[in-house]
């Protein structure tokens, strides 16, 4: 038995003694290491261990939440989770059934990549820094690796017990060039569920991205108005997440009457063509897991189907409020945090039409790839392409500065007219939610074009 | 903490230690009603050798394995940076006030009461706003022992307390809201509620914008959301050294307004930010950044500083648990004498800006932005007639500071790391539905 094994079990036996409506435990350990470039130099290099805990108890409808790394005291630390809860607690506690579930099986699943050589990480990333100083013009390199395991001891008073293991690995470059005082950057993020191998062999798109940095100097920016836009996968995937994903978290919604009008099921937000999904299920994809942080399945849930709200993610708790099934959403960051309702890997569905298709009978348009970012308020959203070209006449023409994009997730969707036949899933994100940042998710789509896009510029 | 520098002095020429834990109480409402109470305890210890000439570095929670963190920074020192710097001998530290003990006897049931508070004036004067709010008091203790003799320890207090609020109408959606912090308590909430008010008086009417350049006074939270964040990257030392930095070669340079006046402050008494010194053990001290529109200076930690050829300015900050980097304390940007009203009435159209969303997702490097505002007002004539939506800014952060119109008097703390007032820009470009 290791040794936080030996404390999860030390942690059922308290738990099984106290008294509130609900209590959960969970316990972590991990590894992480990191390499990072700024320049030419390798700029810093580190190891982390960590491991600790938390306990979360519901009385009368409210939380107490405890996290530690301090492990002594544990029978303290649960009775105020649970003397919390009472202070806080006036109502009737709800919270969705769940099964008890004991399964130790979903350890070991994923590779451990904090285990590889340091050495070896680094000769990988010197090659990719290499391309980007060949390139000329270029200024400066900023490259971020980072990998990670964790194991998760999982436990609640209705007697569920569950190990898993996540392992994460992510990559993330820029290529700086410069000329009179003028700035250009370019770049590119990858990440994989602990595969370091998916992170290999990226050299010719890591040239591309150096290269990409050199071009923008010269490039003009875009006039500010409303285009028609093409969104390549990469792009329209962060658009599924910020424009719709964020707003079918239903911690949002729950405790919202207003809200909850908005998001009655059965509503239409697009065309008959548009099908919006998260599905933690798949394997091998960051976003993806056995059991949430609450200890529910995992599920695949359709958000929006022919065009209208069918599904929304849950917790417990909110599945419990708005009558309907937990879908296996609760997720925390690590132990310093209470799960709350997130996303895992949400995708738009492909459909039928061809990039020839899209962009053929688009007199002036924009075509917008990979991503900068993307944030929402819930009814606007932002998000920004790394790379933009004009559409002329059916046909790709000047490269453009990075552009950042903005619609009303009332209007824009709807006005979603093509949707590609080329799913891609896009494993280089991370969703921040609260202080819970960065969480490993991922987001695909085909390629979409979207009449009436607000685009900011000159 | 003496034992893991004691090990690591048997396996490399330098070694600093540094400790860091915390004791955190967050109490957290949502949709108008108290829903959690939270305690957090966390510490971690890094470790940072010089061997063989270059910087290993590892971190851990668990205190009690020493011989692994030592290890694991001996592992990585082969593949580290060449160390150029010296660790600091025994210093002596600037008295800044940053802990008060009031802040760790403030009981939860007075923290409930504050937000409680706080939502009750809010919806008293919009009754069907939902409002989530958080109280949060916490105690941090900072421990550093070097090789070279130098140590030091502090203890912080921080008191925090926000609230933000969500009013929907039909599909239409507002959000207002305002935090404080402070290492004091905060006893009061009127002063937090009242500019939550003000926003929902301004955002009342709606209003529309035409697409062109428009004239704009950016409110504090304007300027924290669209402009400071391209100028915290670009004074960051580091980014100078890489030359990424667009002023990076304009030292001694008129680069904006001459009204324009900008530094970083970690010594102010009380503050969140402040500290008496920086995570190296390097003393605080207040760095110009901008004087009269001159760029002044950078900031830099030691490493950098000496990479630098210069000195570290005592901003080498360990953002989660990495590396000392580069870091800016607190931003001060110095008040004008134009009061916001001065400025609104000065303005035929234009906007005022409360907050801007997405501006970060650009070439900030570069200091571009572009973003849509999520907060804003429509002027006409020199009054504020209504909010705006459906609106997108787009600008240069450089080319917008090389001509103020004019600087608010009205400086205060936004986002907890900022302190500035309103800045009237001239023109910005503006792109609406």
């Amino acid at each position: 038995m290791t040794n936080t094994q030996a404390i999860a079990h030390q942690l059922a036996e308290v738990i099984n003694r106290c008294s509130a409506d609900y209590i959960e435990a969970r316990l972590e350990e991990s590894q992480t290491s990191y390499i990072s470039y700024r320049g030419r130099e390798l700029d810093s290099i580190g190891r982390a261990s960590a491991i600790g805990g938390n306990v979360r108890a519901m009385v009368k409808g409210a939380w107490g939440f405890v996290s530690f790394n301090d492990f002594n005291e544990l029978p303290g630390r649960v009775e105020l989770a649970i003397k919390q809860a009472q202070f806080a607690g006036s109502e009737q506690s709800q919270l969705a059934p769940a099964e008890p579930v004991v399964d130790t099986s979903a350890i070991a699943q994923d590779k451990n990549p904090v285990v590889i050589p340091l050495a070896e990480k680094k000769q990988l990333l010197d090659e990719y820094n290499d391309i980007i100083w060949r390139t000329p013009k270029l200024q400066t390199s900023i490259i971020d690796y980072g990998d990670s395991y964790k194991t998760v001891i999982f436990l609640n008073s209705l007697g569920s017990y569950i190990e898993q293991d996540r392992a994460d690995v992510t990559l993330r470059l820029s290529a700086i060039a410069t000329e009179d005082n003028e700035v250009q950057q370019a770049g590119l993020s990858f990440g994989s569920r602990g595969d370091f191998s998916l992170i290999q062999g990226l050299h010719q798109p890591v040239g591309q991205m150096a290269q990409l940095a050199v071009e923008l100097l010269s490039a003009p920016q875009v006039k500010g108005g409303e285009y028609t836009v093409v969104l390549d996968p990469v792009l329209a995937g962060v658009f599924a997440h910020e424009a719709f994903g964020h707003l079918s978290e239903s911690d949002f919604v729950y405790e919202n009457d207003r809200l909850r009008q908005i998001m009655t099921l059965g509503r239409r937000f697009g065309s008959n063509e548009l099908n919006i999904v998260d599905n933690a299920t798949i394997p091998g994809l960051r976003g993806s897991y056995k059991y949430d942080d609450e200890g529910v399945p995992a599920t695949k849930t359709y958000l929006i189907r022919e065009g209208k709200l069918v599904g929304r993610l849950h917790s417990r708790e909110t599945a419990a409020k708005m009558k309907e099934k937990p879908t296996g959403n609760a997720r925390a960051i690590n132990y310093c945090y209470p799960p709350i309702v997130r996303m895992t890997n949400t995708y738009i569905e492909p459909g039928a039409a061809s990039f020839d298709d899209l962009i053929g009978d688009i007199e002036e348009g924009i075509y917008v790839k990979n991503w900068y970012g993307g944030t929402t308020s819930m009814e606007m959203f932002t998000f920004s392409a790394g790379e933009a070209y004009m559409i002329r006449h059916g046909k790709l023409a000047e490269p453009l500065r990075p552009v950042v994009l903005t619609g009303n997730v009332f209007t824009t969707l709807m006005n979603i007219d093509g949707i590609g036949n080329d799913l891609q899933m896009n494993q280089g994100g991370g969703c921040g939610k609260r202080e819970q940042i960065p969480l490993p998710v991922s987001n695909g789509s085909p390629h979409i074009r979207i009449r009436h896009c607000l685009v900011g510029g000159r | 903490m003496e034992q893991i520098l004691a090990q690591a002095k048997r396996v490399a020429e330098e070694a600093e230690v540094f400790m860091v834990s915390a004791e955190e109480t967050p109490v957290q409402f949502e949709a108008n009603r108290l829903r959690h109470i939270q305690s957090k305890q966390s510490s971690y210890m890094a470790l940072r050798i010089i061997r063989s000439g270059k910087i290993g570095y590892a971190t851990a929670t668990e205190l009690g394995d020493s011989q692994n963190l030592v290890n694991a920074a001996v592992e990585t020192a082969p593949f580290g940076m060449v160390a150029k710097f010296e660790l600091p001998s025994l210093s002596i530290y600037p008295k800044i006030e940053v802990f008060d003990p009031k802040v760790e006897s403030v009981s939860v049931k007075e923290m409930i009461n504050l937000g409680e508070e706080l939502i009750a004036t809010v919806r008293g004067h919009t009754p069907d706003i939902v409002c989530d709010a958080g109280v949060s008091k916490a105690i941090i203790s900072v421990h550093i022992i070097n090789s070279r003799g130098g140590q030091a320890n502090y203890k912080q207090s921080v008191f925090s307390l926000g609230i933000q609020g969500q009013l929907i109408r039909d599909t239409d959606m507002l959000f207002v809201g305002e935090s404080e912090s402070s290492c004091h308590p905060l006893t009061e909430t009127g002063a937090i509620a009242g500019k939550v008010l003000q926003q929902l008086e301004l955002a009342k009417n709606r209003a529309s914008v035409p697409s062109k350049p428009l004239p704009v006074v950016f409110t504090p939270h304007g300027v924290a959301s669209a402009l400071i964040l391209p100028l915290m990257i670009a004074f960051n030392g580091k980014t100078v050294l890489k030359g990424a930095s667009p002023i990076g070669n304009r030292l001694g340079q008129m680069v904006f307004d001459d009204k324009l006046w900008l530094w970083d402050d970690p010594t102010l008494a009380y503050r969140p930010e402040s500290r008496p010194c920086d995570d190296e053990g390097i003393p605080s001290q207040r760095t110009p950044l901008v004087q009269q529109g001159v760029v002044t200076n950078f900031l830099y930690d030691l490493q950098t500083a000496a990479l630098a050829h210069t000195r570290s300015t005592g901003n080498g900050s360990r953002s989660r648990g990495g590396l000392p980097t580069p870091s800016p304390s607190a931003f001060i940007i110095k008040p004008g004498n134009t009061t916001f009203d001065e400025m609104v009435n000065d303005i035929k159209e234009g906007l005022v800006i409360e907050q801007l969303m997405g501006a970060e997702q650009g070439n900030i490097l570069g200091g571009d932005f572009s973003g849509n505002v999520l907060l804003g007002y429509k002027v006409e004539s020199g009054r504020i007639v209504g909010r705006v939506k459906d609106t997108m800014v787009s600008g240069n952060v450089y080319q917008l500071l090389k001509q103020i119109t004019a600087i608010g008097s009205d400086a205060r703390w936004v986002g907890g790391f900022l302190n500035t007032p309103s800045l009237y820009c001239p023109t910005l470009s503006v792109a609406s539905k």
